[in-house]
């Protein structure tokens, strides 16, 4: 295996799995709360945010990673206040997960969020008046009718974290061994004579890595429906 | 344990504004679609905050809007069984009858045998609620919500989704819970039959008001209240003790007006049972019948009656202690020039009282 690829390749796609993992793990929480929020909310400001959310979706990733550049840059007024507590984002591997984390936010909310009105809110009633206060209702019903669609979004949105590219390039460029993901290893490769093959193997391994992830996130969505129709 | 209910609500176009007493037994909330009786009951629950009102079960005080204590439904202890069950579908069916006695203090494993038992739903512990039938599911759901030890339990129409036969299977569980577990149950119901056959009080809603309240029997044997029951339905209820079961398939019941003879009556001798007589059984005649078929003939007196806007006339009737309803036209009532104090004799057919209506009580 090893002589298939070589080295570099190698940290390119360790490099990947780390910051799609970061980049999930990180957002999860906030998809799950905004996901409810929009699922359940009343609010009248929820289209705007709505919109905000899924902004990246619709964005040239360029115009996201060049937003997030002058936010988190060293100049940036978010990097500043960062930088003043000794962390740097930008042209690291967390800069490089936090691009990944943005744009693969909306397609993580929007599984979610399909999953959160797919409960019908008619058993948290029926769990309330039998004795469970909200945070009980929601441990112990919501989340376990909601966990594939969770799953389903997370492995969707860490498919998508693995191949970002337009927002990730702009925002923390290609640097191997700190921002160099897999992606960012191809197009290097295509540009460089002679390493085609090396490319190739890159492109083939992404589409293997992509492909599975589909078909993970399509069997847990599966596995949601018939848990909520109780089979 | 008793329940006290008083409360104002606006919805829509909809005013609610009831007030209503419940004691131990089966009270049920008895009205057409709309007549405001799940509004009620969420009410009771703590799923809807009414405008203005106070609950009182049990001597806690669950809503009083004068002092702004609204108690959480989750801390209320109040059972619910809904109409369309609502069994988390991610549970198995013991881990949705342990879910409320988890929350109430532990599962007790001779109370989850009891209730079981009592509800026959011990085979289907392993299952998944989308492997049961509609009559298994409302089983487990009664079970669920008894088994987090409620002091009042909500039944919102819960046989209304249900086919005949299924319906036929749970009354009796209905039944014996109301017998043996001694809690107050609010029973809501459109159907006059149920009604009948479980209440001891009843609450008519209509139109968002309380209509007419007291026990089951005075009011279903009220020519008064008998259009609010629906005509077709009106009908009294009558206690009665199995004496004997004679050999030709009928059972002589004793009555405090007399006796009667009925089909087989599926209850040991000295059982108590209760009858329903339907109104447009009962023929009135000014003379003890002679040479008839009908077996059942009591003596009455009129009581009440009440001519409404059709050709009907309800008759209210005194039998012994109890209280008969004659659903008869207005031409036979000018003919047989009937008063009220006016005694007479009562003709039931001996097959009136259907099986279903016979009950254990």
């Amino acid at each position: 295996m090893t002589g298939w690829l070589g080295p570099a390749e190698w940290a390119a796609v360790a490099l990947s799995l780390k910051v799609a993992f970061w980049a999930v793990a990180g957002s999860l929480p906030f998809a799950l709360a905004v996901a409810i929020w929009l699922a359940r909310g009343r609010h009248a400001g929820l289209q705007l945010v709505n919109g905000l959310v899924h902004l990246p979706l619709i964005l040239p990733p360029v115009v996201t990673g060049y937003l997030l550049l002058m936010a988190f840059g060293r100049q940036g007024p978010l990097g500043e206040a960062l930088g003043a507590l000794g962390i740097t984002i930008a042209f690291r591997w967390t800069g490089a997960a936090l691009a990944a984390a943005v744009m693969a936010f909306p397609l993580m909310v929007r599984a979610i969020r399909l999953a959160v009105e797919g409960v019908d809110p008619r058993l948290e009633q029926a769990a309330a008046t039998l004795g469970a206060s909200p945070l009980r209702v929601f441990v112990t019903v919501t989340l376990p009718l909601i966990l594939p669609g969770i799953l389903a979004g997370a492995v969707l949105a860490f498919a998508k974290a693995m191949g970002e590219f337009g927002a990730t390039i702009t925002f923390v460029s290609n640097i191997p061994g700190e921002t160099q993901t897999l992606s960012l290893a191809v197009y290097a490769l295509m540009q460089t004579p002679g390493a085609e093959g090396a490319a190739l193997r890159l492109m083939v391994l992404s589409v293997v890595l992509a492909l599975a992830a589909l078909l993970a996130s399509e069997a847990l969505a599966r596995r949601a429906r018939r848990r909520v129709a109780g089979e | 344990m008793s329940l006290s209910v008083a409360l104002r609500h606006r919805f829509g176009g909809f005013a609610l504004d009831v007030a209503f007493e419940a004691g131990p037994g089966v009270t049920a909330l008895f009205g057409r679609s709309g007549a405001g009786k799940t509004t009620v009951v969420n009410a009771v629950a703590g799923l809807l905050r009414p405008d203005a009102g106070r609950i009182v079960a049990g001597g806690e005080v669950l809503l009083d809007t004068a002092t702004g204590r609204f108690l959480p439904p989750h801390r209320r202890r109040v059972g619910y069984v809904f109409q369309d069950g609502r069994l988390f579908p991610h549970l198995s069916v013991a881990a949705n009858l342990a879910y409320g006695a988890r929350l109430s203090g532990g599962v007790d494993g001779t109370d989850l045998a009891r209730i079981a038992d009592l509800l026959g739903i011990g085979a289907l512990l392993d299952r998944r609620p989308g492997a049961l039938s509609g009559g298994e599911k409302q089983r487990v759901a009664i079970g669920r919500a008894l088994l987090a030890r409620p002091r009042i339990l909500l039944m919102d129409e819960p046989l209304a989704a249900l086919d005949a036969p299924r319906k036929a299977e749970i009354l009796p569980y209905i039944e014996r819970l109301a017998q043996e577990a001694g809690l107050p149950i609010l029973y809501v119901s459109h159907a006059v039959d149920e009604v009948a056959r479980l209440a001891a009080t009843v609450v008519v809603l209509a139109g968002g008001r309380v209509a007419r309240a007291g026990p089951a029997a005075e009011l279903f044997a009220d020519p008064d209240t008998a259009p609010l029951l629906g005509l077709r339905e009106a009908g009294a209820i009558l206690p009665a003790r199995v004496v004997a079961h004679a050999d030709d398939g009928l059972s002589e019941l004793a009555v405090s007006g007399g006796q009667l003879f009925l089909p087989r009556v599926a209850a040991a001798v000295g059982a108590q049972v209760r009858l329903r007589l339907h109104a447009s059984d009962v023929m009135l005649a000014l003379a003890r019948p002679e040479g008839i078929s009908a077996l059942n003939v009591l003596r009455v007196r009129i009581t009440r009656l009440h001519a409404g806007e059709g050709p009907g006339v309800m008759v209210g009737l005194q039998a012994g202690q109890d209280r008969l309803l004659a659903r008869i036209t207005r031409r036979s009532a000018t003919t047989l020039d009937l008063t009220e104090g006016m005694e007479l004799y009562a003709v039931l057919k001996s097959v009136a009282p259907a099986q279903g209506d016979v009950l254990v009580g």
